[in-house]
């Protein structure tokens, strides 16, 4: 019994370790989406470009995008911009969500930036971005073709998040039925 | 070329942290004097190296030369001296530098002042400090070189984070390290008591001023931190319950209950295994805490460049360190011969009651503090743990745990009566009440816990002082006795009353300020005013200053109180080189409570934002951890006093033996 005693510490330590040693692995600032596997919440945005028709989100079923959610005055979102022309140059579909902004201020932003987006609307009170549990820009999320959330990018997509991560993502929803 | 001197002396340093660690340990077992002398010889060398390692970093960062990849990152040109000296443990690889050089302070002192420890106890203890500073080497040289050179040489260098650049970088991790690592010694005691499988009253004797200095050191740089954090976030808070403070908190709380214990074990012979046992753990708790700034497990403020590499050393360290001395604990504690028994109602109950409530407090704040990363192996569910949780489990012990405090010195040892024991409390407890009472009337009894902590400082700072008033026994002998007793005091009881009396401070500090703070957040332009809890604050300009790496926009007050005019500035900064805003709050210290003012960016208007506190008592909470550390430091200049004392008790009677030579 006295022995016993003297052996939890150690046996209590041993456990303590194998927690820590499985936690280093993971990150702790990565929160998961709730939405991951879930269909897009609906929304129905009015346009940020003048004379645009808006975004909704039954726009895009049908084929595997990008929504990404960016404001004017989000200085990570012009580090992330380049990257999303280029993306847009190799021919990838990405909608824009224009979070918490002036659409006149959203506008002039794709004007002075570059506009990679197919379809753009201007959530200027913020109740798209709620429903999607956007916390900050940019986020990214990844749909696919029935409509579904299949990944969720926090922070401005890299060159290496586009490749190692997001395109082969994409490459999978595409060989989908 | 300095750089490359650093780099060879912390390589040597590490053959002779492995030449510390084997040669004593064989000495001693087979009892050869001429290889315990070499480990301490290794020990004095191997400071002697990273004195020098350490040098040349310093140097490195003095002179300017960012070919080292990282004075580089964390200097500049324009960073005034003060600030690239600091930088020098400003990093994740410096601070692990500075680490491995207070460690071997300790080793090297252990050498030079433990000549009249058992030769083999001494030997032993060396051995250990060796292989933890092996470790800690071997870490800094194979996963965090703070040497490595770039190519090519930038101009200039980046910066160091402006929230570092603060006089608090210089003196809070020299200090908090020096605590964190003083608790190595007592770690490498405990372990080489149970490899030598004696424990007595003299290993005690020798331990606890070891845990006393750490204890000091770790008070000091805990209260400076919170200082820190306090004047520098702009919206003082003092605590934050981050995963970094807590880090700090426990080694603090074990230190604090090993030091309750070993002075058990030094005048009893009781506590043997627990003693031994906390001096473990309360290391490891130390070790928990770089391993959680450094491997990222955690987010945290205090958090360094993040590196999965990094952890896993650490924690291998640690599961090396750690487990091997409690698999040692379990095979040879049971053996320990255990010390003399104790009544229910003692002293040494009493002690055991404040191991037990400081060790559950401890698991408290653990939990709380890794909660997450149990959580998140679990069941893969993110979530963190808020002041909420601590306020509904770390609070309540420590309520229980000061109400006790005051009983513990009026206790006898070995065996005391209830019956007796109350009435030496009746002057605090009679006050306490009268300070309950006062202050639920004046207050109303939606207060009823603020004043529950008042009545509750009241009471410690009472208790503190009855222990005085009862040995120099007042109103029972005349005055020119109670004198006489009264210079008799030894300084060690002084200093318990001291520390208990500050504990009694900062208790009524957290309190006030917990209850009684006001704030106001305002847009204000010069020649606006407004009330703050009986002051008038009247902004009188707002103009652009310009610092030696920064700008600033530089608001002044005139605040108008009881006590007159003062002139207040409050300063928000930007650091063009990282592009950081920082806030210099302006802040009106006074012993009843702090004017507290922190501006944010300018606003279209030509105002600012201006926030606004009152914090009464709060510079109590830092008053009373000073007062706490110098109390211990009373206790360890006694302690050194009477070390000298026996010394020249015992060279008498050899001075005069004849000499044979």
């Amino acid at each position: 019994m006295n022995r016993l005693v003297f052996l939890a510490p150690v046996a209590l330590f041993a456990l303590l370790i194998g927690a820590f040693a499985a936690g280093l692995g993971r990150d702790p600032s990565k929160l998961p989406s709730t939405l991951i596997d879930k269909p897009l919440p609906a929304f129905d945005l009015p346009a940020v470009r003048a004379g645009d028709v808006g975004m909704k989100s039954t726009d895009n079923i049908g084929q595997p995008h990008l929504l990404n959610v960016f404001a004017s005055w989000c200085v990570s979102c012009r580090i992330e911009h380049p990257v999303l022309l280029q993306l847009k140059a190799e021919g990838v579909p990405i909608d824009g969500l224009d979070w918490k902004d002036e659409p006149s201020d959203g506008q002039k932003y794709l004007i002075d930036q570059g506009d990679p987006y197919r379809l753009a609307g201007n959530d200027k009170t913020g109740r798209a971005g709620i429903d999607l549990g956007v916390a900050g820009v940019p986020e990214t999320f990844l749909v696919d073709r029935k409509g579904r959330v299949r990944y969720k990018q926090i922070g401005p997509i890299t060159a290496e998040d586009w490749a190692g991560t997001i395109k082969p993502l994409m490459d999978r929803l595409r060989a989908e039925g | 070329m300095t750089a490359e001197i650093g780099q060879f002396a912390l390589i040597l340093a590490l053959v002779l942290a492995v030449v510390q660690t084997l040669a004593p340990l064989v000495g001693a077992w087979r009892s050869d004097p001429a290889l315990m002398a070499v480990g301490r010889t290794a020990s004095a060398l191997q400071l002697l190296f990273i004195v020098i390692a350490f040098a040349s970093l310093a140097t490195c960062y003095i002179v300017n030369d960012f070919s080292v990849a990282l004075v580089a990152e964390h200097s500049n040109m324009a960073q005034p001296f003060i600030y690239r000296l600091g930088a020098t443990w400003g990093s994740h690889e410096g601070s692990m530098l500075l680490w491995v050089l207070i460690l071997a302070i300790y080793g090297a002192a252990v050498a030079v002042f433990g000549g009249s420890l058992r030769e083999t106890l001494q030997a032993r203890v060396l051995a250990v400090q060796g292989l933890i500073g092996a470790a800690f080497l071997g870490f800094l040289l194979f996963t965090s070189n703070p040497f490595i050179r770039l190519s090519p040489v930038p101009l200039d260098g980046a910066e160091l984070n402006p929230v570092l650049q603060d006089p608090g970088l210089v003196f809070h991790p020299p200090v908090l390290y020096s605590g964190y690592v003083g608790l190595s010694i007592a770690f490498s005691f405990g372990v080489a008591a149970l490899i030598e499988g004696r424990v007595d009253a003299g290993w005690a004797r020798w331990v606890r001023p070891w845990v006393l200095a750490a204890w000091i050191f770790l008070t000091v740089g805990i209260a400076m931190g919170s200082l820190w954090a306090y004047y520098t976030l702009g919206w003082g808070g003092w605590w934050f319950w981050d995963p970094v403070e807590n880090a700090s908190l426990m080694p603090w709380l074990l230190a604090t209950a090993l030091l309750h214990s070993s002075l058990v074990l030094e005048r009893r012979g009781a506590l043997v295994s627990w003693t031994i046992l906390l001096s473990i753990l309360a290391f490891s708790l130390s070790l928990v805490g770089t391993f959680l700034v450094r491997s990222g497990v955690l987010t945290s403020v205090h958090a360094f460049a993040l590196d999965a590499k990094r952890g896993v050393y650490i924690l291998a360290i640690i599961a090396a360190m750690t487990g091997s001395a409690l698999t040692l604990f379990a095979w040879r504690a049971p053996a320990l011969k255990t010390g003399s028994l104790f009544a229910p109602l003692s002293r040494e109950y009493a002690v055991t009651l404040n191991n037990l409530l400081l060790l559950a407090s401890a698991a408290t704040v653990f939990l709380g503090t890794f909660y997450p990363v149990f959580m998140d192996v679990l069941h893969g569910d993110k979530i963190s743990v808020g002041p909420p949780y601590y306020t509904a489990t770390f609070v309540p012990i420590f309520v229980l745990l000061f109400g006790l405090v005051s009983f513990g010195p009026m206790l006898n040892w070995k065996r005391d009566d209830l019956r007796r024991l109350l009435p030496r409390l009746r002057v605090p407890a009679a006050l306490a009440a009268a300070v309950l009472v006062v202050a639920a009337l004046v207050f109303g009894l939606k207060h009823l816990f603020a004043a529950f902590g008042l009545a509750l400082g009241v009471w410690l700072i009472a208790g503190a002082f009855i222990v005085l008033a009862r040995r120099w026994r007042v109103g029972q002998v005349p005055w020119a006795e109670v004198f006489d007793l009264a210079r008799a005091t030894p300084l060690a009881v002084l200093g318990l009353v001291i520390a208990h009396a500050g504990l009694g401070v900062t208790t009524i500090g957290i309190t006030s300020v917990s209850a009684w703070q006001t704030n106001k957040v305002l847009s204000m332009s010069p020649g606006q005013s407004v009330k703050l809890a009986g002051n008038t604050i009247a902004m009188v300009a707002l103009r652009p200053v310009t610092g030696p790496n920064y700008e600033a926009n530089q608001a002044q007050f005139d605040v108008t109180g009881a006590f007159g005019k003062s002139t207040m500035m409050s300063e928000r900064r930007l650091y063009p080189a990282s592009q950081t805003t920082t806030t210099d709050a302006g802040i009106q210290p006074g012993i009843l409570g702090n004017i507290y003012i922190s501006v944010a960016d300018q606003n279209p208007d030509g105002g600012v934002t201006v926030r606004m506190w009152n914090h009464p008592f709060v510079d109590w909470i830092w008053a009373g951890a000073l007062l706490m550390a110098f109390g211990g430091a009373v206790s360890l200049a006694d302690r050194g006093l009477r070390v000298v004392r026996v010394e020249r008790v015992v060279l008498r009677p050899l001075a005069v033996e004849p000499v044979t030579l």
